[in-house]
């Protein structure tokens, strides 16, 4: 166990304790080495669970579909794990999480675990610490997990990239089709959601999102366009096929193990940088000549390089 | 870019009874956003197992109770019983609204570490919270 392991972090989690899943996942967010301890310890007995991610702009109601399509997989018996994101502020670091605003009705439901992420907290990406946190909640015997992402920015890419099905919430409304084509949201799409489909605009957000896909290149999975009003629970049960349909065609097809592997590689990239950045944050402080040097030549390529060619 | 050796303050922040006079806790959630605290707002009308039961999930440090109804004096001790039930002690709680002095002194014997009244200038919240946790990254 590494100096900072609370020693009996392991044996809580392996008991079901809520609190330990909590904590293990905060040391994910801080980037904290301990936590590769505890993952090694839990891999033998770790399942791999579903994982769907949901993006959308900001007001889409992402937050509540996620609630209802929750409900639905409780009726199904299956327990569900949420991970919500919202952006930090890039001035103060700081973050409003509000998303458990709209999961009241899981409140007190041991099967549903809902925990919010700040987006800019994590040294090495969020879609980094989502995988990690996945195989944790994995591990602690989740079936199925949820990534909720708000799409402002690239944090909707790190989720499609680590969920096995993307989910794109739109509203009508929302602009004109060229908005569509700016946000590159048709490229992340598994499946497509107009949300609110009660609103007026259901039907021109619809034709627009068909004319747009029309135009998409030919795949073998072609995203399915579906209608929900999350806020009554319309629609969920169809999505929820459609997700599950998604998962079917990426294990038949063979996708499932390719993307796999691929991800595998990826994540050893992201840890590799990571394990890069620390070192060279080390280096420059424990080497006053080689920091007095780089800021002389102001070279940061070769300073790196000299760092990483160093014997450690 | 928040160090990685010190643990980030959580902050949960909730309404608890039946009072929806959540004005106050916006503006509260607001300013601790801006002093680099993570906020988790979880809304109206919760129990206070619901605002414990956040609390755990989210790794939170603190837990921020705002009420405008009177009944603090059943609501708040209720948290901090529902901590104590979930062995949870170390989570700190502070609460803020129409509270007579009287009941503050009777809160803080019952483990409300801090109470706000109206009035109070939003850089006290946050000079409280450095204070008392002065390693925290929040600027």
């Amino acid at each position: 166990m590494g100096e900072n392991t609370d020693p009996v972090l392991l044996k809580r989690f392996r008991s079901g304790d809520v609190r330990a899943l909590a904590r293990a996942i905060s040391l994910i967010e801080r980037r904290d080495e301990s936590v590769r301890e505890l993952e090694q310890a839990l891999r033998p007995d770790a399942k791999t669970p579903g994982v769907a991610g949901f993006t959308g702009a900001p007001g889409t109601g992402k937050s509540t579909l996620v609630d209802a399509v929750v409900s639905l997989l409780r009726k199904k018996q299956s327990s569900v794990a949420v991970l919500a994101t919202d952006p930090n502020s890039p001035f103060s670091g700081g973050a409003i999480l509000g998303d458990r605003i709209r999961m009241q009705r899981h409140a007190l439901d041991p099967k549903v675990f809902i925990r919010s992420m700040g987006a800019r907290g994590h040294l090495g990406g969020l879609s980094l610490a989502s995988r990690e946190a996945i195989r944790l909640l994995g591990a602690f015997g989740f079936d199925e997990v949820i990534l909720e992402t708000v799409g402002v920015g690239q944090s909707e890419l790190e989720v499609a990239a680590v969920a096995d099905t993307t989910v794109v919430v739109l509203t009508p409304n929302l602009g004109d089709s060229v908005q569509m084509i700016k946000a590159g949201i048709l490229e992340i799409a598994d499946i497509f959601v107009v949300n609110k489909a009660d609103l007026d605009g259901y039907t021109r957000v619809m034709a627009e999102l068909r004319a747009m896909l029309s135009l998409a290149p030919k795949a073998e999975w072609k995203p399915p366009i579906l209608a929900t009003v999350a806020s009554r629970q319309e629609g969920v049960e169809q999505l929820w096929e459609a997700v599950l349909a998604h998962r079917r065609h990426l294990e038949k097809s063979g996708q499932a193990q390719a993307l796999s592997e691929q991800r595998l590689r990826d994540e050893t990239g992201e840890v590799a940088a990571e394990l890069a950045r620390r070192r060279a944050r080390q280096a420059l402080e424990d080497d006053p000549e080689l920091a007095r040097r780089l800021l002389a030549d102001r070279t940061p390529y070769r300073t790196a390089e000299e760092i990483l060619d160093r014997k450690r | 870019m928040p160090s990685t050796a010190v643990r980030p303050v959580r902050i949960v922040v909730a309404k608890v009874g039946l009072d929806g006079h959540d004005r106050g806790v916006k503006v509260v959630a607001r300013a601790l956003r801006d002093a680099g605290y993570e906020v988790i707002y979880t809304g109206l009308r919760q129990t206070p197992e619901m605002v414990v039961d956040a609390a755990l999930q989210e790794d939170a440090q603190v837990i921020g109770l705002s009420i405008h109804s009177g009944a603090h004096m059943t609501l708040f001790p209720a948290v901090v019983e529902e901590l104590k039930r979930r062995k949870a002690t170390d989570i700190i709680v502070f609460g803020g609204g129409i509270i007579p002095d009287d009941d503050i002194t009777a809160l803080k014997k019952r483990g409300v570490e801090k109470i706000f009244t109206p009035g109070t200038p939003l850089q006290d919240i946050v000079d409280w919270l450095r204070k008392r946790f002065p390693d925290s990254p929040a600027k």
